[in-house]
C-alpha cells in the first residue's frame, strides 16, 4: 500500500468528483448530487473491488487528461463509450488498467454516451461536505470540479494485476421507452397534453447538465397556465415551464419548484436516460407506481447480482491464458 | 383537511393539503413533517415539507406507496393540528449602501421613504416556509404587505451571498452568489450554512426569523468573525 499522485493536464467543463451521494439533506435545499449515470458508477467500484460508494471521478464531453507523476494504481473507467489512450495505448471504455508513474491517461468523447467513471483502488482524496464529496455543481461544494494544472491524490492504491483488462457492460439494462409515473401535478395538463407526452418522440437539447436535461418536442400546454405553489422536486422529476417545454430534473436538481411536473422517470430508467447525448430521440411509456415498484425490485436484483459477478477477479493474464488451455484444449491439437 | 397522496415514480408519495398558498395546510405540512421524524415509517429515506405539501421519500426494496401512505394517515389521524413553535431565529442586516441596490427602487414603487421600508422589514412576523432553489435557500414568509413588490422583468447576474432579498410576501437570505429577480435590501453577515455538522443550516421549517439591523461597522465585524473575510 502506497500513495500515487496525478496532474490534471486538462479536465473539461463538469469533470467532478462525486460518491455515491448526500442523502437527507432535500429539507434544506441540497439535492444528492451523487453520479449521473449510477450503474456505471457502481460498476466501476465493483470490477475493482473497492467499496460501494466511494468517491470516484465523473467525466463529461469535455474530457480528462492525468500525468501519473508518483506511484501506480490500477483504475476503471466505465460509462459512456469514452475513448481511453493510456501511454499510447489506446482502448474503448469499460476497461481495467493500471497506470504507472511517468504515463499519461486520456479519457475523451466517443461515439456515444455522455459521462464516463474513473475509479481508483484506493482512496481518491477530496473535499468533503455533509459528509460526503460528491460534487453539488451548481454551487460547486462537496469535491468540486478538477481544474486543468491542480494534483490529484489516490492513498493506499493497490496494483490489480489480476482485475487487467475489459470489464462486462451490465447485459440487463432495459432499453425502449423511459418508464415514468404520471405526475404528481398531471391535473394541470390538457388531455391531450398528457397523450402527447407518452406517444410522441422527444429530443435532447443542449441545454443539458447535472441539474437537467431539456427536451424537445411538442409543446405541452397547461390547463391553468397559473404557478402552483413551488412543490418538492426529485431526481427524475419532468417539469414543464409556462412555454410548454419539458426538463427532466436530474442528479443536481432543485429541491423545490413552482413548474408543475407531468411526470417522473423511475430510479432504474434515469441512469440510461443521463447517457444520451444532444439530438438524440427520447419517448416516454407510463407504468402504474405498482408496476414502477415492481421494476425497481427486479432491477436492483439484478443489478446486485451483475456486480457481484465482476467483482471477482478475473485472474492475472497468465491465470486467464493457461484457464483458456485448459478449457479448449488446443495444445493438444 | 382532506389530504391528497400522489405516487412518484417508485420512490416517493407526495402528501398534498391544498392547491394554493394557504396557512393552514403549510401548519399542517410542519406538524406531519415532524410527527414523521419522531415516527418513521420502515424504509423511510427523507421528508421534503414545502408550502402545501410534504414529499416522503423511501426505499423501495424495504416499502411501497401504498404503505407509506397507510403511516402518514395512522399518523394524521392522531396529530393535534395547531402551528408547531419553531425556534425563533435571529438574523443580522446592513441596509446601508453599497449592500442595498434596490432600496431606492423599492420605496419609490411603495410610495415609503427608505427608512420606513427598512422600519417596515424588521417589523414583519417571518416564518420559515421551506428550502428550494439551492443549498440553504428559505423561504421565509410575512413580508408586511406595505413593501410587497413583484419580483424585477429579468435576473440580475451575480448577487453575492448574504444579499436579503424579497418578492410579493416572501423573503430570502441568499448562500451563494447566484441571480435574483427579486429586490435586494441589504446585507446579512449571518451565516445560514453554520459549518457546523451538527447543525448545518441555521433554520428548520416552521422556524420563526426576527432581522436585527446593524451598521456598517458591525456588519464588517461580523464578517470578519464569520471568516468570510
Amino acid at each position: 500500500m502506497s500513495d500515487a499522485e496525478f496532474t490534471v493536464s486538462f479536465a473539461g467543463p463538469l469533470v467532478t468528483f462525486q460518491d455515491s451521494g448526500r442523502l437527507g439533506n432535500m429539507r434544506y435545499g441540497v439535492s444528492a448530487s451523487g453520479p449521473m449515470d449510477r450503474l456505471s458508477f457502481d460498476a466501476a467500484h465493483a470490477a475493482l473491488g473497492n467499496l460501494a460508494g466511494q468517491t470516484a471521478i465523473e467525466i463529461s464531453l469535455g474530457g480528462l487528461i492525468l500525468q501519473c507523476r508518483v506511484g501506480a494504481v490500477t483504475v476503471a473507467i466505465t460509462g459512456g463509450d469514452f475513448v481511453i489512450d493510456h501511454a499510447g495505448h489506446k482502448s474503448g471504455s469499460w476497461t481495467i488498467l493500471t497506470i504507472e508513474k511517468g504515463e499519461r491517461l486520456t479519457i475523451r468523447a466517443g461515439k456515444a454516451g455522455s459521462w464516463a467513471y474513473l475509479a481508483f483502488a484506493g482512496n481518491l482524496h477530496a473535499r468533503d461536505w455533509l459528509g460526503s464529496q460528491a460534487t453539488h455543481s451548481p454551487s460547486g461544494f462537496g469535491g468540486g470540479a478538477l481544474q486543468t494544472g491542480q494534483t490529484l491524490k489516490v492513498l493506499q492504491t493497490s496494483v490489480r494485476a489480476d482485475r487487467l483488462g475489459e470489464v462486462p457492460k451490465p447485459d440487463f439494462a432495459p432499453d425502449g421507452p423511459f418508464r415514468v409515473v404520471t405526475g404528481p401535478q398531471d391535473r394541470h395538463f390538457a388531455k391531450e397534453a398528457l397523450n402527447r407526452f407518452v406517444t410522441d418522440q422527444f429530443k435532447v437539447t443542449d441545454a443539458y447538465d447535472r441539474m437537467g436535461m431539456r427536451l424537445d418536442g411538442p409543446m405541452l400546454n397547461l390547463e391553468d397556465a397559473l404557478s402552483i405553489p413551488s412543490e418538492p422536486i426529485t431526481r427524475g422529476s419532468v417539469q414543464v415551464s409556462g412555454d410548454g417545454v419539458p426538463t427532466v430534473l436530474l442528479a443536481d436538481h432543485q429541491t423545490t419548484g413552482g413548474y408543475p411536473k407531468i411526470a417522473t422517470v423511475i430510479s432504474c430508467d434515469t441512469c440510461r436516460l443521463t447517457q444520451l447525448r444532444s439530438g438524440q430521440s427520447v419517448r416516454f411509456a407510463p407504468v402504474t407506481a405498482q408496476k414502477a415498484v415492481d421494476v425497481a425490485r427486479q432491477y436492483a436484483t439484478n443489478k446486485a447480482r451483475y456486480l457481484a459477478q465482476i467483482a471477482v477477479p478475473r485472474g492475472t493474464l497468465e491465470q486467464r491464458l493457461m484457464s483458456e488451455n485448459l478449457i479448449h484444449g488446443w495444445i493438444g491439437d | 383537511m382532506e389530504p391528497r397522496f400522489t405516487p412518484v415514480a417508485d420512490h416517493a408519495v407526495l402528501v398534498s393539503f391544498a392547491n394554493e398558498i394557504n396557512e393552514d395546510a403549510h401548519a399542517i405540512v410542519v406538524s406531519l413533517d415532524r410527527a414523521i421524524a419522531a415516527h418513521p415509517p420502515v424504509g423511510f429515506i427523507e421528508t421534503v415539507p414545502a408550502l402545501v405539501n410534504l414529499l416522503v421519500s423511501f426505499d423501495v426494496m424495504e416499502t411501497d406507496h401504498a404503505r407509506i401512505e397507510n403511516h402518514v394517515r395512522a399518523l394524521l389521524a392522531g396529530l393535534e393540528i395547531q402551528k408547531v413553535m419553531g425556534i425563533q431565529r435571529q438574523v443580522q442586516v446592513c441596509y446601508e449602501p453599497p449592500f442595498a441596490p434596490d432600496l431606492a427602487a423599492v420605496a419609490s414603487a411603495t410610495g415609503l421613504s427608505e427608512e420606513v421600508v427598512v422600519n417596515a422589514h424588521l417589523a414583519g412576523q417571518y416564518d420559515v416556509l421551506m428550502y428550494g432553489f439551492s443549498p440553504g435557500y428559505a423561504y421565509l414568509s410575512g413580508v408586511s404587505e406595505q413593501i410587497q413588490v413583484p419580483r424585477k422583468p429579468a435576473p440580475v447576474r451575480d448577487v453575492p451571498e448574504g444579499s436579503v432579498i424579497i418578492a410579493g410576501p416572501q423573503c430570502l437570505v441568499t448562500t451563494l452568489t447566484m441571480p435574483t429577480g427579486w429586490s435586494i435590501i441589504g446585507r446579512s453577515p449571518t451565516p445560514i450554512l453554520t459549518g457546523d455538522p451538527e447543525h448545518p443550516f441555521l433554520f428548520d421549517v416552521g422556524d420563526s426569523v426576527v432581522f436585527e439591523r446593524i451598521d456598517r461597522d458591525t456588519f464588517d465585524r461580523l464578517q470578519k468573525d464569520a471568516g468570510h473575510v
